[in-house]
């Protein structure tokens, strides 16, 4: 772009217009998504649709407060997600040591169940983990919604993959110093795992806060429900939807997401093509 | 106590050792997501309706009646069908983005970031963003349409367009995946091999089916695996969309497991589904492990 007279090359002009339409086809949606959520209900039925509303009509996210208990949401689903990434790290990280750094009878057996079951979606099993649930009376409890998940196979297997290329000889030497083995863990083996810790942290955090399934057939009333479930709820009112109120709704559950995404894309990027790498 | 008895005993708990480290994580994966499994297929074997303390025992009934039904069968399909398309698209136009943003520069970078913005959303918002944007009536896609002069589509209530519909979002959402990890595996082919062809004099058709695809193609196999098995669970945009219709057009294995076991009460129907579910997803897990094991060994 430096002088003009390079600039306007037909490949140049062509890759323009590929930019373009790429920012349109992934980015739009969400543009078109805040613009609705300002408008009036009739802005929202006019043709053809205006690309901003003539005045942003905030009360759109009042009426989305007054029709959900949206704050209620949030707090459960901060709850949910915070709490399965503090048990993670206390069922993660030692099982992937063990596995990594013991040998032991039967190592193999258990890291094969913990394979295994990095392949079974929640999809299949909510029917009898609902029956279970029901029999111990925690229907709407954040149990069952945290427990299923407060260990992950997927994250066990990752930092197993990443403890075994420690050199056994710095972990001999720590030994021969005479370094306990919650030192060794703390001082050499997290600070070399640190970029695994934030891409399998990172990763938990976005799957937890984004689901929706599990909260949806694990709870029959508001008082776990987290946001996902709730704001989907909306759609289901009797004299149709506002589609401006539902899209204010969507907005406040896709902007925290969208926003560290902003952040923290490079991050987020390197953590996602990680899994695929490996 | 000897000094003898107190090493003999920290033997025994060193030897007990690893067993307490894993015991937390295997227990509940055993519990949550092990035991599941065969309990379900034990409730196939059951007539029940979650409610009633009563199961009737009724053998392998609940397989013969599925497989019996053609709407079972309607469904099966309809599941094969979005998975071969949406892995297919996803796939092919994430190759073509790939091969189009594989050169680090800073626009590639940005435009790398908002191809995958998608993929982070929760499946819930997108399917909520898109059941407005595919509004029949007042709907973004359609306005675009009529200002060509073509429409209106009635893209989620016409069931020879349901379902169509539903894979164009999930390819939107999952194409920046596949966009993502093909570009990775772009960056990885050493240059020297395109400088050898270059000398050879080779043509750009010649250095693709030669020196590209054969070095990408164990990444896309491990990617149609990928997402063979994210589209076997696909629940979302139908739950939220479509529920299922119209005229069943939209029902998939996960979502009639859903819909027997918690809208129906038939539990028993709904857990034959899922073995059903169960030994597809098997299969495709063994392929996913083989290449697993393959991709860590060769890294």
């Amino acid at each position: 772009m430096a002088s003009g007279k390079t600039a306007f090359t037909p490949r140049r002009v062509g890759r323009w217009v590929a930019n373009a339409l790429i920012v349109l086809v992934f980015f739009f949606p969400f543009f078109w998504m805040a613009s609705s959520s300002l408008k009036t209900l009739g802005e929202t039925m006019q043709f053809p649709p205006s690309l901003l509303p003539a005045e942003p009509q905030w009360d759109n996210y009042q009426a989305v407060m007054d029709s959900i208990p949206f704050w209620r949401y949030l707090l459960n689903s901060l709850v949910v997600s915070l709490s399965v990434l503090v048990l993670q790290a206390l069922t993660v990280v030692p099982a992937a040591y063990a596995f990594s750094q013991y040998d032991f009878k039967g190592k193999g057996i258990l890291f094969g169940i913990t394979l295994v079951t990095m392949m079974v979606p929640a999809q299949l099993v909510f029917l009898p983990l609902f029956v279970m649930f029901a029999r111990w009376g925690m229907i709407n409890s954040y149990a069952s919604l945290i427990l299923p998940f407060a260990t992950s196979a997927f994250n066990i297997f990752m930092l197993r993959q990443t403890f075994n290329q420690m050199p056994r000889e710095l972990v001999e030497a720590a030994r021969l110093d005479h370094a306990s083995e919650l030192k060794i863990i703390w001082h050499l083996f997290l600070p070399m795992a640190k970029a695994t810790l934030v891409t399998c942290a990172l990763l938990t955090f976005i799957s937890t806060w984004n689901d929706y399934f599990w909260p949806l057939v694990l709870t029959t009333n508001d008082t776990v429900r987290t946001l996902p479930v709730g704001v989907a709820s909306m759609r289901a009112s009797e004299n149709g939807i506002n589609y401006q109120v539902l899209m204010a709704a969507n907005v406040l559950l896709t902007l925290p997401i969208l926003v560290v995404y902003g952040f923290a894309n490079k991050h987020i990027i390197k953590a996602f093509s990680y899994i695929g790498d490996k | 106590m000897s000094a003898r008895e107190l090493t003999g005993g920290r033997r025994v708990l060193g030897a007990a050792k690893p067993y307490l480290i894993v015991a937390p994580a295997i227990a509940i994966l055993l519990v949550f997501w092990v035991y599941p499994i065969f309990n379900m297929g034990y409730l196939s074997l059951f007539k029940w309706d979650l409610i009633s303390p009563k199961m009737k025992f009724v053998g392998l009934d609940n397989f013969a009646a599925i497989l019996a039904d053609a709407q079972f069968w309607q469904t099966v399909a309809s599941t094969l069908i979005y998975t071969l398309f949406v892995v297919g698209f996803g796939v092919g136009l994430g190759m073509l983005v790939a091969v189009y943003l594989y050169e680090r520069t800073k626009t590639n970078g940005f435009l790398q970031a908002v191809v995958f913005s998608p993929y982070v959303v929760s499946l819930a918002s997108v399917a909520l963003l898109w059941l407005w944007i595919m509004n029949k009536d007042f709907g973004l896609l359609n306005s675009l349409l009529a200002a060509v002069g073509l429409g209106p589509v009635d893209w989620l209530g016409d069931p020879r367009v349901a379902l169509a519909s539903l894979i164009l979002i999930s390819v939107w959402k999952s194409v920046g995946y596949d966009s993502l990890i093909l570009v990775s595996a772009l960056q990885a082919i050493p240059r020297h091999l395109y400088e050898a062809a270059r000398l050879d004099s080779a043509g750009r058709w010649a250095t693709f089916s030669k020196i590209t695809f054969p070095m990408i193609s164990p990444t896309m196999f491990f990617l149609v695996i990928v997402d063979v098995i994210a589209s076997l669970k696909v629940f979302e945009t139908i739950q939220i969309m479509t529920s299922g219709g119209p005229q069943n057009a939209t029902n998939t294995l996960v979502y009639s497991l859903y819909e027997y076991g918690f809208q129906f009460n038939r539990v028993g129907t709904a857990a034959a589904i899922g073995v059903v579910l169960l030994v597809m997803i098997a299969v495709f897990s063994v392929a996913y492990f083989k290449l697993l094991a393959r991709r860590v060994h060769y890294r």
